[in-house]
């Protein structure tokens, strides 16, 4: 394989301008309002239902990272990464309508959550047994070190992740082919109630890194300038042609695992700690010691991220949910994707017209 | 016209659309240097490069998830399992991954997963499987599995230009068995039709890659005893071409269901059930299925002979059905 030209700047775009300080705290506060929309009132009034997973306390992860990527780079979000989708260009409204079931969405009601991909924006959702996009980033590197524009593919896990298989299949892959990718991992200290003592028996995860032939590091992952730093590193490494890197992101899950979940079982001293490490409140006070925002700046902020979270909620709720027969289409992509759709259709309707059933398909009342 | 076995006319049929788009690439364990374990891309490295014919760690998930990843990316891969045994190890991301991603969010996912599969080689419980079901019963995906060198080289191009994940099932028995004329240069085999393989009106016998032949040779000996079987090969098994299956039941009026891989769940269960609910009326004896055993693939010759289904065992079958 050619190794990666560096078409584009590999220079690490380390410490972020003002206007990217800026637009970080917009980003952490509006993943944290919207996902509270979503925990808090939408999921309580039974208008979203099934699982809600959210990031609260873990937004400078998904921030810091997303904010580094350029046009052609590809990324593959975790569940708590909500941030990802927004930054790179999915509307609030579309995410909302996609967790209500509604018609006009990116799955039109065939899944839930976070489960909503775009390639023209870079996004490839993940898949509930976790682990599973750690290869596909890889494939997608492949195409991007073939192509030698310099693009790069980011995938995030969680740390209770790392324990599965294709983990290890994808990083020995991208260790042993150089590929452009680098996995960040969210060390949230929990995968549902597994504490990371019972997932792994060495205290940074980032050891594994050069285990793979790639650089490991592990960061404070409640700090998005760090974040965003670390992410830059590694993006330049590979847009060099260096090939992956494995970044540890140490947070912490300030939420159950889902809505459903009290996390009973996680230490109230844990959680108090945490709460003092807090993303938001730890870049307001930077932004307002170097002067960069004001106080009246950041209540202003605020209250733009209420109107354009009401705004997107109200939208969603609009749209229509979809029809039940829509269920058949699109299973496969092309002229044969109303194959199976079709007979098992008229067989719907001939019942609810009761029809007497025939030996052979009617499929002339489609 | 040239001759062909089986395992030329896939490499020839992947070798030209290689060459026909260079969006085409391979990867598997042991396809570059090797050319693979069965020699199916043999020749490809030197032909088209490292870049386009890439051998990979033993890792199958890390093979399928990088066939998915580049798919989305625009490239069209063909990716081998050395063995279809050993695709329980890629099975989260052919049936989590890729059969459901194009439904869930809208994208084509042009791959093809290919490789040996089937018995008679002696190979044992891990290199003898008719998995083909496992697929089957996931919706999104395609299985194919050719019986013929010409149906072999037209499917691998058909699966190749298809924009869904196609399971490509290759019986490693017919690899340098079966030989025949295959047209040089471009043609390509629909996928999701059956072919009659021996037109008959007595017994009709729906069946697919290695069983067509030993339906054929079933065909022959009871042609002798005034016995006409017709012979359906299946070809594509998901979604199966049901006017076909049905068409030579209600010529027949009889029907036997042949394969290799085991009873319960098999492929026969489910087109025993189109006909049961299709054409009932049309039957004049039970649906009879001949199938492998419901137990793994033995070892020892006589006990994976025991296994199989044969020619003896469809003529016992078809001469009783003919009586009923």
């Amino acid at each position: 394989m050619r190794s990666s030209k560096t078409a584009r700047s590999s220079k690490p775009r380390n410490a972020p301008e003002p206007a990217t300080l800026e637009r970080m705290l917009h980003y952490l506060k509006l993943t944290r309002e919207a996902e509270a929309r979503i925990e808090q009132v939408l999921y309580r009034q039974g208008k979203i239902v099934g699982g809600v997973y959210v990031g609260r306390g873990q937004e400078a992860i998904g921030v810091g990272s997303a904010l580094q990527l350029i046009a052609g780079d590809v990324v593959l979000p975790s569940h708590r990464d909500f941030s990802s989708f927004l930054i790179r260009g999915f509307s609030l409204a579309d995410i909302f309508a996609n967790w209500m079931g509604r018609a006009d969405t990116p799955t039109r009601g065939r899944d839930n959550t976070l489960h909503i991909g775009n390639m023209k924006l870079g996004i490839i959702p993940i898949i509930s047994p976790l682990g599973g996009t750690c290869p596909v980033a890889c494939g997608v590197a492949m195409v991007l070190k073939w192509r030698a524009q310099g693009n790069v593919a980011l995938v995030h896990l969680g740390e209770g992740t790392t324990s599965v298989g294709q983990v290890h299949e994808a990083m020995n892959m991208a260790g042993v082919m150089k590929l452009p990718v680098i996995f960040i991992v969210n060390n949230n200290g929990y995968a549902f109630s597994t504490p990371v003592e019972k997932q792994f028996p060495i205290k940074n995860l980032s050891r594994r890194g050069p285990a793979y032939g790639m650089p490991g590091k592990a960061i404070d992952g409640n700090d998005v300038r760090v974040v965003y730093r670390a992410v830059g590193e590694a993006i330049a490494w590979a847009r060099r042609g260096e090939g992956p890197s494995f970044l540890e992101c140490k947070t912490f899950r300030m939420t159950g695992h889902s809505a459903h979940d009290g996390a009973e079982y996680v230490p109230a001293r844990l959680l108090q700690s945490w709460a003092k490490k807090d993303p938001i409140q730890r870049l307001e006070k930077h932004l307002l010691s170097k002067r960069i925002m004001t106080r009246q700046g950041i209540a202003d902020l605020d209250r733009r991220i209420q109107k354009e979270v009401d705004a997107a909620v109200a939208d969603a709720e609009a749209r229509p949910l979809p029809q039940g027969e829509s269920a058949l289409e699109g299973v496969y992509c092309g002229p044969d994707c109303w194959w199976k759709g079709r007979s098992q259709k008229s067989e719907v309707r001939s019942q609810k017209q009761g029809a007497r059933s025939k030996n052979t398909a009617d499929d002339s009342i489609i | 016209m040239p001759v062909l076995t089986y395992v030329e006319a896939i490499r020839q049929g992947i070798w030209e659309e290689m060459e026909r788009d260079p969006s085409v690439f391979l990867l598997g364990e042991d396809v570059g240097v090797l050319g693979g374990a069965f020699k199916v891309t043999d020749g490809m490295l030197e032909k088209f490069g490292a870049e386009r014919v890439i051998d990979t760690p033993i890792s199958e998930s890390a093979i399928v998830g990088a066939a998915v990843g580049a798919a989305l990316m625009g490239m069209r891969p063909v990716a081998e399992m050395q063995f279809m045994d050993f695709i329980a190890c890629g099975f989260d991301q052919i049936v989590n991954m890729a059969a459901k991603m194009h439904y869930r969010w809208g994208p084509a996912l042009p791959i093809v997963i290919r490789g040996p599969s089937g018995a008679g080689v002696h190979g044992g419980p891990y290199h003898s499987q008719s998995n083909e079901m496992w697929f089957v019963h996931t919706p999104g995906l395609k299985v194919i599995m050719p019986a013929t060198a010409y149906d072999a080289k037209g499917l691998i191009k058909s699966a190749i230009r298809d924009d869904n994940p196609v399971i490509f099932y290759e019986h490693k028995f017919l690899y340098r068995r079966i030989k025949e004329e295959v047209p040089e240069g471009d043609y390509v085999v629909p996928l999701g039709k059956a072919a009659v393989r021996r037109e008959g009106k007595d017994v009709a016998i729906i069946t697919y890659g290695a069983m067509v032949w030993t339906a054929l040779e079933a065909a022959g000996e009871l042609e002798k005893e005034g016995i006409s079987l017709e012979v359906v090969d299946l070809r594509t098994l998901l979604p199966y071409d049901e006017e076909a299956v049905l068409g030579s039941v209600r010529k027949c009026n009889k029907v036997i269901l042949l394969h290799e891989g085991t009873r319960t769940g098999g492929m026969a269960g489910e087109l025993a059930a189109l006909i049961a609910e299709r054409a009932f009326e049309d039957l004049d004896g039970p649906i009879v299925r001949i199938t492998g055993l419901d137990t793994p693939v033995p070892f020892s010759p006589p006990l994976e002979e025991y296994f199989l289904p044969n020619a003896r065992k469809v003529i016992e079958a078809a001469r009783k059905l003919a009586r009923y």
